[in-house]
């Protein structure tokens, strides 16, 4: 590992500024970061830590059940949150995913989501949560829907010395879903990862949301699927029209791992299984 | 570089030492305080032979700069023994041969022990499922997983 300075600030305007100089990354979990630099791929100048900046850690709930989750919040926290796994059981699902439990108490929502690999296995449930995600800065502070905030695999529409601060999921769907494609329990990075959430009023689906990760440059909503199924009662042949909707809207890549033909088949599989899971949450 | 203080207490010692930000709390315990118990093994968080317990935490201490640990309590497998008793699950892992190279055994010892200590009702199959972070290339797991059967039962037995 190269050599750097490393700073601990106390206040996030502090980090802003060390962020926004040339060469500076921030520290959160490590889980990335750290194995990023052993393998020189990551050769900051200055490494900036947020692990001293009050509030930013931390799960509370609101009235409606609408969640706020602090960005330095540990993913096993996430995965373990009664709240969460109750109200925004995909987000639960998701994070349960990541790594091993080792890993999982040392990486944070935060770091998870602003490495912007298309992968992660946190951005579908946040995707089919609305998830509005608060960004600060030296400049002030703005928000961004989750689905606004990813340019590319790696990229985002940060800009220097952002920092992203927390993670609001509003009133929370009736139901909801994570798959995670995979060949290993634990330790393996997604082929595909879908979530479905759906608001059921009398029978009828009110709202649907469909996130879909690594089938495309970003994570994406589904939202041909989802205009789809709005208003309608579920039956087999909607969420089948629903799955190759959502299959459509995919752009996977082939890599080592599997073919892009292997991921569009499984987009409209685990499309349609991850509904009947969230249906079937909605009704009871 | 400027190195930075930092305070460690490790299994219950303290040590106030000066470090450079780029070595690993693995490294820290190893090279700096001396403590070659914990071991690395892949160094990118895949294998868990590097688990030590941080704050009541299992993690793998080659994903963790030693700088972000300044006062944390740390555990390592040199930590589990006391008055010359093993501890449990030290002491299962002998009884059922659940270690036979030994290198990721201190690994698996520590992420069981934060397993125990959370919550010993596991099932086999939540232990097996939890313990996924630790690669063993020696016995095939049936032995370790043994041992961690085994010490559970004994803790819940007694606590």
């Amino acid at each position: 590992m190269k050599n750097f300075e490393y700073f601990e600030p106390t206040t996030l305007a502090e980090a802003s500024r060390l962020f926004a100089q040339e060469h500076a990354q921030l520290l959160a979990g490590g889980t990335d970061l750290v194995i990023g630099m052993k393998a020189y791929t990551e050769t900051p100048q200055s490494v900036i830590s947020l692990q001293q900046i009050p509030d930013l850690d931390g799960i509370t709930t609101d009235t409606d059940n609408g969640i706020t989750i602090g960005a330095m919040t540990k993913v096993r926290e996430v995965e373990l949150s009664e709240d969460v796994q109750e109200h925004h059981t995909a987000l639960a699902e998701g994070a349960s995913e990541i790594g091993s439990i080792q890993i999982r108490n040392l990486a944070t929502i935060g770091g998870n989501i602003a490495h912007a690999s298309p992968a992660a296995d946190t951005v579908a449930g946040l995707l089919v949560a609305d998830a509005q995600v608060s960004i600060a800065s030296a400049e002030g502070e703005r928000t961004v829907p989750i689905n606004e905030l990813f340019t590319g695999p790696g990229q985002t529409v940060l800009k220097s010395g952002e920092i992203i601060t927390q993670f609001h999921l509003p009133s929370p769907a009736s139901g909801s879903h994570y798959i995670k494609h995979k060949i290993r329990e634990v330790m393996d990075l997604a082929f595909i990862g879908v979530a479905s959430a759906v608001n059921l009023q009398n029978g009828v689906i009110k709202d649907a949301r469909i996130g879909l990760a690594a089938v495309a440059p970003t994570p994406i909503r589904a939202t041909e699927a989802e205009n789809l199924l709005k208003g309608k009662i579920p039956t087999p042949e909607l969420l089948q029209q629903a799955g190759e909707a959502a299959a459509a809207a995919a752009s996977p890549i082939s890599d080592l791992r599997c073919s892009a033909e292997h991921r569009k088949e499984m987009v409209d599989v685990l499309t349609r299984r991850t509904l009947r899971y969230a249906l079937d949450r909605a009704t009871r | 570089m400027a190195k930075h203080p930092v305070s460690l207490t490790v299994n219950g010692d303290e040590h106030d030492l000066l470090i450079e930000p780029r070595k690993t709390l693995l490294a820290v315990l190893r090279d700096t305080i001396g403590l070659t118990g914990t071991k690395e093994g892949c160094s990118t968080g895949d294998c868990g032979a590097c688990t030590v317990i941080v704050d009541g935490k299992a993690v793998t201490s080659c994903m963790v700069l030693g700088v972000t640990a300044s006062g944390k309590e740390i555990t390592t497998i040199e930590g589990l023994a006391s008055e010359g008793e093993l501890h449990p699950i030290q002491q299962a892992f002998i009884d059922t041969g659940g270690y036979q190279c030994g290198f990721c055994t201190p690994g698996f010892i520590m992420a069981s022990k934060a397993l125990v200590d959370e919550n010993p009702d596991r099932t086999e199959e939540e232990f097996r499922h939890a313990l996924g972070g630790n690669i063993c290339r020696c016995t095939g797991y049936t032995k370790i997983l043994e041992a961690v059967l085994q010490a559970a039962e004994e803790i819940r037995a007694t606590s």
